[in-house]
């Protein structure tokens, strides 16, 4: 009897030293040795440009840069359902940035999110994309950033509740979600295809948003660009069930992309404001790419998009509702643009192709009627006011419901009212962090737009 | 016919629900003080405060005033009796041609209201609505600093106000 309860007693021994050893094989990740900072001369020019490109197509500076914030010095809180990350300090300065990492530190926390010291990142930071990126081309990124301005700026503390405050649960994620190297190119496409599939399902991280995300957080691949949510707006289905009353095509996420505006989809606002503004900037070719990309991803049908932009259209001509308040509110606050016939981008859209009204989520549309669209400073861009202060949430509330009825053939809104008070709450707590840092589009890069 | 609350009066008005309140300010009320100038809500030169907050009654249908308080610079002050913000943009002859100023001081004084100290900054981002194509930009800034200070000695407060306490 002794005997057995001896062999049980080792089987479970080593069975735990066996757990132990494989979790320590998971979690366990190596510091890295520290470098001097480089000097920037240490770097050719050329692959410091290549690597400028690529933090444009990868949007580093949206997530990197505060508003009012020195470039790239971190800070931005990023709201997420498990709390709120911080994002980190990429400049090269020693103590507070990444200046004592090596290229290969770098290359390690694009590949698998872990920082040089060896602790595990959040996926906020979506090295679920990233590791798809190329030696190459992170080796273009790390030029870029060692040759920044260093600036001195601590990590701000994350305020997440446990157990997602432990780091060593992040293993556990990238077990179950992390796929190294998933992108393998398509030799049945063209190259412009596999450069556009390359960088989207890579650097430029589109699914990020555009994927809704299961309860741990993981963009679920079954439902990969079906919509889904960022800093309080709804970033729209991109694939096959997007809600544009007029289908995508690849000429016109070009020209969206490309120059922020589309005349059939009208112009890029809240997060995706900042991402055009960047990709305003990189080789045509690479936004071509993408827009070829995403429009197959989109199946945009091409033969029928006319007949169904002057679908679209004509439903905004259907006769006035019972709606009496939104019917007056849109007659004065919206119409005198909106019905101008004036040039585009400065007349305003034709609401019947306004994807903001046809999607079901109507947080988009609450948040550019409270805050209106702000000017690029230096650009000719559109323009729109906002009516925070001058419609209450029941009148805002008619409003929305009148131009659903009136230029989407979608049903009617639910729970207007508490998207619309939370529209209002998040607009001025924007407001409130932005004073003091003065207007919104005083951001050290004047080619950013603000964020409303 | 609706009641409409003006600089502190009630006044009864003949207007469609749809018709903007610069409509109504300039042509039922005859308060000349806001200004056509756009039409769209691009421009600033139509501002009025609504409950405390600046507003651009051009893209203002009257419907949304139901029950609210409207008060446009008349209602701030008079040529015998300025408020602190007329005042300080008398003293730095901040208008050229002037047709902007009078939006510029609604929103100023919207702003003085919740913020009595605004930095540079803060006035240079709540004027960013408001186009001057005079170029007076550098005194503007300096009337509404001035108006802080003014206000910082004076009852800030709107005649509106006064008469609606």
């Amino acid at each position: 009897m002794t005997g057995t309860v001896r062999i049980v007693a080792s089987v479970v021994v080593v069975a735990l030293i066996a757990i132990v050893a494989a979790a320590f094989v998971i979690v366990w990740r190596p510091a890295l040795a520290v470098i001097d900072p480089p000097a920037p001369q240490a770097f050719d020019a050329a692959l410091v440009k290549k690597g400028r490109d690529l933090a444009a197509i990868g949007n580093c500076s949206d997530c990197h840069t505060a508003r009012g914030g020195r470039n790239f010095s971190g800070g931005v809180p990023v709201q997420t359902p498990f709390g709120t990350v911080f994002s980190s300090n990429i400049t090269p300065d020693a103590e507070t940035g990444i200046g004592q990492w090596s290229e290969a530190a770098f290359q390690r926390a694009m590949r698998s999110g872990v920082n040089r010291q060896g602790q595990h990142l959040y996926p906020t930071f979506p090295y679920d994309h990233f590791t798809n990126v190329s030696d190459e081309d992170d080796r273009a990124l790390y030029a870029f950033l060692m040759t920044r301005q260093p600036v001195r700026a601590p990590a701000r503390e994350n305020q997440l509740s446990f157990p997602f405050n432990q780091r060593f649960t992040l293993a556990g994620w990238k077990l179950l979600f992390l796929r190294h190297g998933t992108y393998r190119p398509d030799p049945k496409q063209s190259a412009e295809w596999n450069r556009g599939a390359y960088l989207v399902e890579g650097l430029a991280h589109c699914g990020a948003c555009h994927t809704p995300r299961n309860a741990l957080g993981a963009e679920r691949v079954s439902a990969q660009f079906a919509g889904g949510d960022v800093d309080n707006w709804h970033a729209y289905a991109i694939n096959d069930r997007s809600h544009s009353p007029v289908p995508w095509t690849a000429d016109a996420l070009f020209a969206y992309l490309r120059h922020g505006f589309d005349p059939d989809h009208g112009t890029a606002r809240g997060p995706m404001a900042e991402v055009v503004s960047n990709l305003s900037s990189v080789p045509p070719g690479d936004v071509r790419a993408i827009a070829v990309y995403m429009a197959g991803v989109s199946g945009a049908r091409a033969a029928d998009r006319k007949e169904q932009g002057a679908a679209a259209s004509a439903r905004s001509e259907k006769a006035a509702q019972s709606n009496a308040a939104g019917s007056s509110i849109y007659a004065a606050a919206c119409a005198s643009c909106h019905e101008s016939g004036r040039p585009l981008p400065f007349g305003g859209v034709n609401l019947g192709l306004s994807t903001a009204i046809s999607s079901p989520d109507p947080r988009n549309l609450a948040n550019i009627v409270l805050s209106g669209i702000r000017p690029v400073e230096g650009e000719r861009s559109p323009i729109m006011p906002g009516f925070a202060a001058s419609m209450n949430d029941e009148q805002a509330s008619a409003l929305l419901n009148y131009l659903r009825a009136r230029f989407s053939d979608q049903p009617a809104w639910t729970g207007l009212d508490k998207t619309i008070a939370e529209a209002r709450r998040t607009q001025s707590a924007a407001l409130q962090t932005s004073s003091g840092l003065g207007p919104g589009k005083a951001s050290p890069d004047p080619a950013q737009r603000g964020k409303p | 016919m609706m009641t409409l609350k003006v600089n502190g009066r009630d006044h009864q008005v003949e207007a469609e629900a749809d018709t903007p309140l610069l409509y109504v300010l300039r042509d039922d009320l005859k308060l000349n003080a806001a200004k056509f100038g756009c039409g769209l809500g691009q421009c600033g030169a139509c501002t009025v405060i609504v409950d405390g907050k600046a507003v651009l009654s051009c893209v203002t249908p009257v419907v949304l005033l139901e029950g609210k308080q409207v008060t446009t610079l008349e209602g701030l002050g008079s040529v015998a009796a300025p408020a602190p913000i007329q005042r300080a943009f008398m003293e730095e002859q901040a208008a050229q041609c002037g047709y902007c100023i009078a939006g510029m001081m609604m929103r100023a004084q919207a702003l003085l209201q919740k913020n009595s100290k605004p930095t540079d900054e803060q006035i240079r981002a709540e004027l960013e609505p408001h186009l001057c194509r005079c170029g007076t930009h550098m005194r503007i800034l300096r009337a509404v600093h001035r108006a802080a200070r003014l206000m910082d000695t004076a009852d800030a407060s709107t005649t509106a106000d006064r008469s609606a306490r």
